[in-house]
């Protein structure tokens, strides 16, 4: 549905993009993470077809987006960055002008609209000036503007940036009930958001892809995958190393957070401890008073592999 | 064709969606009469004809011409929306014709709004209404001129009011091309066709043959090229400049 070859990108000597190449087929949300400048909404923009690569091209819907423009813009649905939409035009003026623009006139333009607006749930402000919309209904208008055509293909820059909590619910719930039909990709900062709604996440920094897999597949990169929290009245140090000594544990660190005090067992990669861990807890009479398996964190993961490598590759550089 | 239609439509609303359409109207019109019958002494020349109403049109348009092209492509690329709009299905002719013949058509409406000078003419003597028409005609030409070059300048930038100064400063050397003023300059160093051609340019010179009532497709032709030249200069800008 959705292929992109080889995508560079440079602004003068600043390389944005940097040989980017992926596919998205029907039926997947693909999540597009990484830092502020790491060239994710440039991507989007070339794929969109407003910013012409520097090499590369994305091919969307059989199309070519440098060279069949047209066909291809047909359909794709774009919510750009900061969700613009024309401050002096009401929703319904706007939602009208797309309409013509995609093609669609008189009853059929109507019914397009009825169906978005409802979806989106925009009615109330469908005559107010969009200028005077809060931003979570701005960016609503600029959603239901990339979906009236119900698009093959749904490119959402930042999709719920600026919605409260229960917007960003239902947003969600709409890119979910979407997903069978249509190849989405989504750009956001929320890794919960990563984890609420896509297949697949790809993180890239510094114009590259870094990481490519299921949001499981990235959180199991985590030191906190298999880890196992433990919470022991009276935990001294005598607890911390019987438990270092477990086969397959790799640190014992003490958490304090919201929760409360507790120790935190790193396994090695690929090992599970919890069971000795209670084998151990239970021979020895531990008070347990609390006890999970993490499942891994996906900003942990993110941190890591978006983190600029200092050090050795500096040293490596300059000699 | 219909994406022409649709992004006129719009532009042409959007004119009106402020108060810009509004002001930009009153002001045309009671400078026009100000102009006419104050410094054009309209009535102490005893004649019959609008020519003390027309002969201002360059300058009125001078300042007031930028003020409708300066938003044109500069607000879509300060609000973001060039995004959007880049990205919809249509063609960048399309877009560069919709939005200028939106632009064209105000400019048009602003001077039919100037009909009750061509009645007060008629009731007070016989003008020759064919002069008349023809100037009306002249006088859009050279206000599309003007906006091609304005829309052009919007291309540019981000800043309404670096496009305004901009367009109104070419607009400036165009209308005066042909005087002493920028002749003087060429004269001495630049080459004799070089003085000529410029000399060639103005738009006072082109829109004073046809307000003399006389149609030549010569001066048609200057106006409608200076349009094209300037639109297809738009086109290449807009999509240079869209990334900034």
């Amino acid at each position: 549905m959705l292929e992109i070859r080889h995508l560079v990108k440079h602004f003068g000597p600043l390389k944005a993009v940097d040989d980017i190449s992926f596919t998205v087929p029907r039926g997947e949300v693909l999540g597009f993470l990484g830092p502020n400048g790491a060239g994710k909404s440039t991507t989007m923009k070339m794929i969109t077809g407003f910013l012409a690569p520097t090499s590369g091209t994305a091919i969307v819907c059989g199309h070519d987006i440098a060279t069949q423009p047209i066909p291809a813009k047909r359909c794709i649905g774009y919510l750009p960055e900061g969700a613009p939409a024309y401050p002096d035009m009401t929703p319904a003026d706007f939602l009208d002008f797309i309409a013509h623009i995609r093609g669609y006139a008189g009853s059929e333009a109507k019914t397009r609209i009825g169906r978005v607006v409802e979806m989106i749930r925009i009615a109330e402000v469908l005559h107010q000036p969009i200028e005077t919309l809060s931003k979570g209904y701005k960016r609503r208008v600029g959603v239901a503007q990339a979906l009236l055509h119900d698009p093959d293909v749904l490119i959402l820059d930042e999709p719920t940036d600026g919605l409260d909590p229960n917007q960003k619910y239902e947003m969600r719930k709409i890119i979910t009930a979407m997903r069978p039909e249509k190849a989405i990709i989504i750009s956001t900062h929320l890794l919960e958001e990563v984890e609420a709604v896509c297949s697949r996440a790809i993180i890239i920094a510094h114009g590259r892809i870094l990481a490519d897999g299921s949001p499981a597949e990235l959180a199991e990169r985590s030191r906190h995958y298999n880890a196992v929290r433990l919470g022991v009245a009276g935990a001294d140090s005598r607890v911390r190393t019987d438990l270092l000594r477990l086969p397959g544990v790799a640190a014992v660190e003490p958490v304090r957070d919201g929760e409360g005090e507790a120790l935190m067992i790193f396994a090695e990669p690929g090992r599970a401890v919890v069971t000795h861990v209670t084998d151990l807890a239970r021979a020895h009479g531990w008070e347990v008073t609390g006890l999970r398996v993490e499942r891994g964190r996906l900003d942990d993961v993110f941190r890591e592999i978006t983190a600029v490598p200092a050090g050795p590759a500096t040293v490596a550089a300059a000699a | 064709m219909r994406n022409i239609s649709t992004i006129f439509h719009r532009e042409l609303a959007s004119y009106f969606a402020t108060p810009l359409a509004y002001v930009f109207i009153v002001i045309f019109l009671v400078m026009a009469g100000v102009l006419t019958f104050f410094l054009g002494n309209f009535f102490e020349r005893g004649q019959a004809d609008l020519q003390s109403f027309f002969t201002f049109h360059p300058w009125l348009y001078l300042v007031l011409i930028p003020a409708l092209s300066m938003r044109l492509w500069a607000e879509e690329r300060k609000s973001g929306t060039i995004e959007l709009f880049l990205t919809l299905p249509i063609r960048m002719t399309e877009a560069v014709i919709g939005k200028f013949l939106a632009a064209w058509c105000f400019a048009g409406i602003a001077l039919v709004l100037t009909f009750p000078f061509w009645i007060t003419v008629n009731l007070l003597g016989r003008p020759d209404n064919g002069v008349i028409l023809a100037s009306y005609l002249g006088s859009w030409l050279m206000a599309g001129a003007l906006l091609a070059i304005g829309a052009c300048v919007s291309a540019m930038t981000k800043n309404q009011v670096i496009a305004f100064v901009v367009t109104a400063a070419l607009a400036f050397l165009f209308t005066v091309a042909g005087s002493p003023v920028v002749l003087g300059m060429l004269q001495g160093w630049a080459p004799e066709w070089l003085t000529r051609a410029t000399s060639q340019m103005s738009f006072l010179g082109h829109f004073g043959a046809i307000t003399r009532g006389v149609i030549d497709l010569r001066d048609v032709f200057y106006f409608l090229s200076i349009m094209i030249a300037f639109l297809g200069a738009n086109a290449i800008l807009v999509d240079l400049e869209k990334a900034e």
